[in-house]
């Protein structure tokens, strides 16, 4: 017994000696919402999964800090070719990969990384393919085995990606958390151990922030990257310490346990502006909740009627009841953050007599009744749809339109949805790569008001689905844009959605944080953060 | 003894298979499956749906499902989780220690302050004291863990500053898990100043955790010295002369110590139920907290593995109690 003690003893000296001391250096503790599932975002569909991952990868190309304005990242530049399909990209020189205890990189970054990385996800035939569950939800969700045809290496600073199709989001889709880029070397140095599996789970990237340690359910650590190629962070630590009540993440950050906090509870934020030891940021999430009108079922064929409903429906009142500070009527289908977003746009006013009217004329004198499908589960953009769905019933009510309110379990929900089995229903989109196509044409154009499309209003406008599919053609961000604002009014004079809200994200800050920027994709970054 | 003991053994059987088997379903009634909650409202082609099922074997009929799974568990194995892809058996064991020493310090905390009170409270019947003790456990029996623990951080953690929010040990330290008990692990490391803050970090939680139970136990022992003290042997051994200290140490406590040990005993099942809510206040890296993910995320394997693993330890501890009845009470041991 007392040599197994004094074994354990010899074993902990040597842990002990491992241990690095953080009190000195400067440490940002930032409160995460909930576990990561593992440490590679390509199998991953969460934003507290991409949170942890951040820090450690880079893209070849990423988004502007706090925007989505795409950039460069491992690719210190590209060329796109003029009909559209191929894309160059040019590799920084010098980008150091990290190291750990089990692996030493021999090599800087190159265009073997690239591939190794698209191909995991995209071949099935690549040894990492099928590890950790092989599930590339977005690389799948984005339609990149679609579009790819080939990617090659030209050198080794080099790549060269060829598409099928012209698709101008594609550059946009590269700087998602579900393609960053990994070592070809150290995954093979894993495989040849016999524990591919470690790549997702013990992370190697070229990022600002090295990986340090996870304790499960508790503590991810990171240190800077003193050979990061954009210069060493301000920071020399970054911890996360997993927190999974609002109201206890707001007690850490008041105690000074941690210095940033997402996700307060809505209730709290009156009183956290109120409170002069911390900082309060806030910006409109990139989402929007709605209510789809099924133009191919009846009384919602009729434009008339989606005008009216649309006018005899109380927005502010919604929106301030149920989301409260955590939300913001929406007038268009796409977020105020996103660029091409058309702001001369006027929203239909809520005007009961004007909506009696239209209803007369549509044929509908006395009413007619509905189904108003609710979402059986909170989502970003829809804190509660059973009381928003309470709160229309009501309100159409006082138009003589009798609302039944339809509720399934959330899988089953969606299915339906799709199928286009309701006449009103609500569902809403949170966007993946800040690019408008991304909303414009993913949720309203003709190709996905098929059954089972994503279109839930089975609203195939052949003036709006010709400007959304020529945008897409279209490289050259500022005719881009004046095609999707053209789009927008067609959208809201045809009114196939209702658009109820955009979320509203908050955060805590200490004091003494600066440089801290919200993202618009809802993920948090810790790149140029500093303490004062 | 012996004989004893196998009998309770062989009676866990049944109830092992029975866990397995309403654990199984229990989850699989929850609408929704683990690739639809992943997926959300973007939805999933699908041929790729249909794959992904085949693949974790959602796609056999339920009653071939459970018998794969029943077989995977006696040969030790408890799947992957679908999350994680790690085995089920080492996320357990990795996470188990967090919850069990807070569950020990918990019981402690109720047995150390609960028997006492409940002894006094007993002598004293009638007494202010005693009006005092059943008030209080009566309150903290009724009390709602999530309410009582943030009202416990903002007071002492937040308006007080005494002790941390959450969490197992503050940041600036780091041990390498050996024993996976936070305490046991800073002392073996020799930091005292790390022990001193794991120390910290349990105090809180351990009340939080801890009240029910005390309220039960101290109830629990009143009651049973009351009967105790009404028997014809203590007003015997009273007439004999002895002191009172002898008379309730000696022959009433052994005596009423009976039904106490069983309530302890089962207290365990209400402690790794109540951890749930502690370890998610608390930011405590149990499995409590890992459940409630498994349930959220519809990862079966680690919410059936995690419910079975839980489950052997309650039984464990029962038949740790009947055991124990046994030694303090021959008239148990001897009846079968």
């Amino acid at each position: 017994m007392k040599r197994i003690l004094l074994g354990a003893g010899l074993g902990m000296a040597a842990a002990l000696a491992l241990t690095a001391p953080a009190q000195a250096a400067k440490t940002l503790v930032y409160c995460s919402e909930g576990s990561p599932e593992n440490f590679n975002p390509m199998l991953n569909t969460t934003g507290t999964s991409f949170d942890v991952a951040l820090p450690v990868y880079n893209n070849l190309v990423q988004f502007e800090h706090g925007g989505t304005k795409v950039v460069p990242g491992l690719a210190e530049s590209w060329t796109i070719s003029d009909d559209g399909l191929v894309y160059t990209f040019k590799l920084r020189a010098g980008a150091k990969w990290h190291s750990n205890a089990d692996f030493k990189p021999t090599r800087d970054a190159n265009a073997d990384d690239v591939i190794f990385s698209f191909e995991r996800q995209w071949k099935a035939d690549s040894p990492y393919h099928k590890v950790s569950g092989g599930a590339y939800d977005y690389f799948n969700d984005m339609a990149m085995p679609k579009l790819l045809k080939s990617i090659e290496k030209v050198d080794d600073l080099t790549v060269k990606f060829t598409l099928n199709a012209v698709e101008a989001p594609f550059l946009a889709n590269l700087a998602m958390p579900f393609a960053p880029i990994m070592s070809a070397e150290y995954a093979a140095m894993l495989l040849k151990k016999g524990t591919p599996e470690k790549l997702d789970q013990v992370p190697i990237g070229t990022g600002p922030f090295q990986f340090v340690a996870y304790q499960k359910d508790a503590v991810v650590r990171y240190k800077a990257f003193e050979q990061y190629w954009g210069g060493k962070q301000p920071l020399d630590n970054l911890v996360f310490a997993i927190t999974p009540d609002a109201a206890v993440r707001l007690a850490k950050l008041k105690a000074n346990e941690c210095q940033v906090m997402p996700y307060p509870n809505p209730a709290d934020i009156e009183a956290m502006k109120k409170d002069t030891s911390i900082l309060v940021q806030e910006q409109e999430g990139l989402n929007v909740g709605y209510v789809s009108f099924n133009v191919t079922k009846k009384p919602f064929d009729d434009v008339r009627v989606r005008r009216a409903v649309s006018m005899a429906m109380d927005k502010k009142a919604i929106v301030a009841a149920v989301y409260q500070a955590a939300g913001v009527p929406a007038k268009n289908p796409i977020p105020p953050t996103m660029w091409s977003y058309n702001d001369a746009i006027e929203d239909y006013p809520y005007d009961i007599e004007r909506a009696k009217k239209l209803l007369a004329d549509a044929g509908y004198p006395n009413g007619f009744e509905t189904d108003l499908w609710a979402m059986p589960v909170q989502r970003p953009y829809n804190p509660n749809a059973k009381r928003v769905a309470e709160m229309m019933q009501a309100d159409l009510a006082k138009v003589g339109v009798k609302a039944k309110i339809v509720q399934y379990e959330w899988g089953e929900y969606r299915k339906r949805m799709q199928q286009g089995e309701h006449q009103m229903g609500m569902l809403g989109w949170t966007g993946d790569n800040g690019d408008p196509d991304n909303f414009l044409y993913t949720l309203l154009g003709c190709e996905a008001a098929r059954p089972g499309g994503n279109n839930l209003s089975k609203w195939c406008n052949k003036e709006f689905d010709d400007l959304v599919v020529q945008a897409k053609r279209t490289t050259d961000i500022a005719a881009r844009t004046k095609l999707y604002e053209q789009s927008q009014v067609i959208f809201k004079e045809e009114a196939p959605w209702y658009t109820i809200a955009h979320s509203v994200v908050y955060m805590g800050l200490a004091k003494n944080v600066v440089g801290y920027k919200m993202d618009p994709f809802g993920v948090h970054r810790f790149e140029g953060v500093d303490l004062k | 003894m012996l004989r004893f003991i196998l009998t309770r053994v062989s009676l866990v059987i049944p109830t092992f298979l029975g866990i397995t088997f309403l654990t199984f379903i229990l989850i699989r009634l929850v609408p929704g499956d683990p690739i639809e909650v992943r997926v959300g409202e973007r939805g999933i082609a699908p041929e790729r749906l249909a794959a992904f099922r085949h693949e974790l074997g959602l796609d056999q009929p339920l009653w071939q499902q459970f018998l794969d799974y029943v077989g995977h568990v006696l040969s030790g194995d408890f799947g992957l989780s679908l999350i994680t892809h790690n085995p089920v058996l080492s996320e357990f064991v990795t996470l188990f220690p967090a919850t069990l020493e807070l569950a020990l310090c918990a019981m402690l905390f109720a047995t150390l302050i609960g028997l006492p009170a409940g002894i006094l409270a007993a002598v004293k019947r009638g007494s202010l004291f005693d009006h005092g003790v059943m008030g209080a456990s009566l309150t903290g029996y009724s009390m709602p863990i999530f309410w009582w623990g943030l009202l416990l951080i903002l007071f002492f953690s937040v308006a007080l500053g005494w002790t941390p929010v959450s969490g197992r040990l503050d940041l600036v330290y780091y041990v390498e898990p050996v024993t996976g008990f936070m305490l046991i692990d800073t002392l073996m490391a020799g930091d005292y100043d790390a022990f001193r803050s794991a120390l910290s970090h349990l105090i809180l939680p351990t009340i939080v955790l801890g009240t029910v139970p005390l309220a039960v136990v101290a109830r629990m022992t009143r009651s049973a010295m009351l009967e105790v003290l009404g028997e014809d042997y203590i007003r015997t051994a009273r007439a004999k002369g002895l002191a009172d200290r002898r008379v309730i140490g000696m022959h009433a406590l052994r005596n009423a110590l009976i039904p106490v040990v069983t309530v302890i005993g089962l207290q365990v099942g209400t402690l790794l139920g109540g951890a749930i809510l502690t370890e998610t206040i608390f930011s405590w890296p149990g499995v409590g907290k890992w459940l409630i993910e498994s349930i959220n995320r519809r990862d079966y394997p680690a919410l059936q593995g995690g419910v079975l693993l839980i489950a052997t330890s309650v039984i464990l501890v029962n038949l740790l109690v009947d055991v124990l009845y046994g030694v303090l009470n021959p008239r148990i041991r001897h009846a079968r």
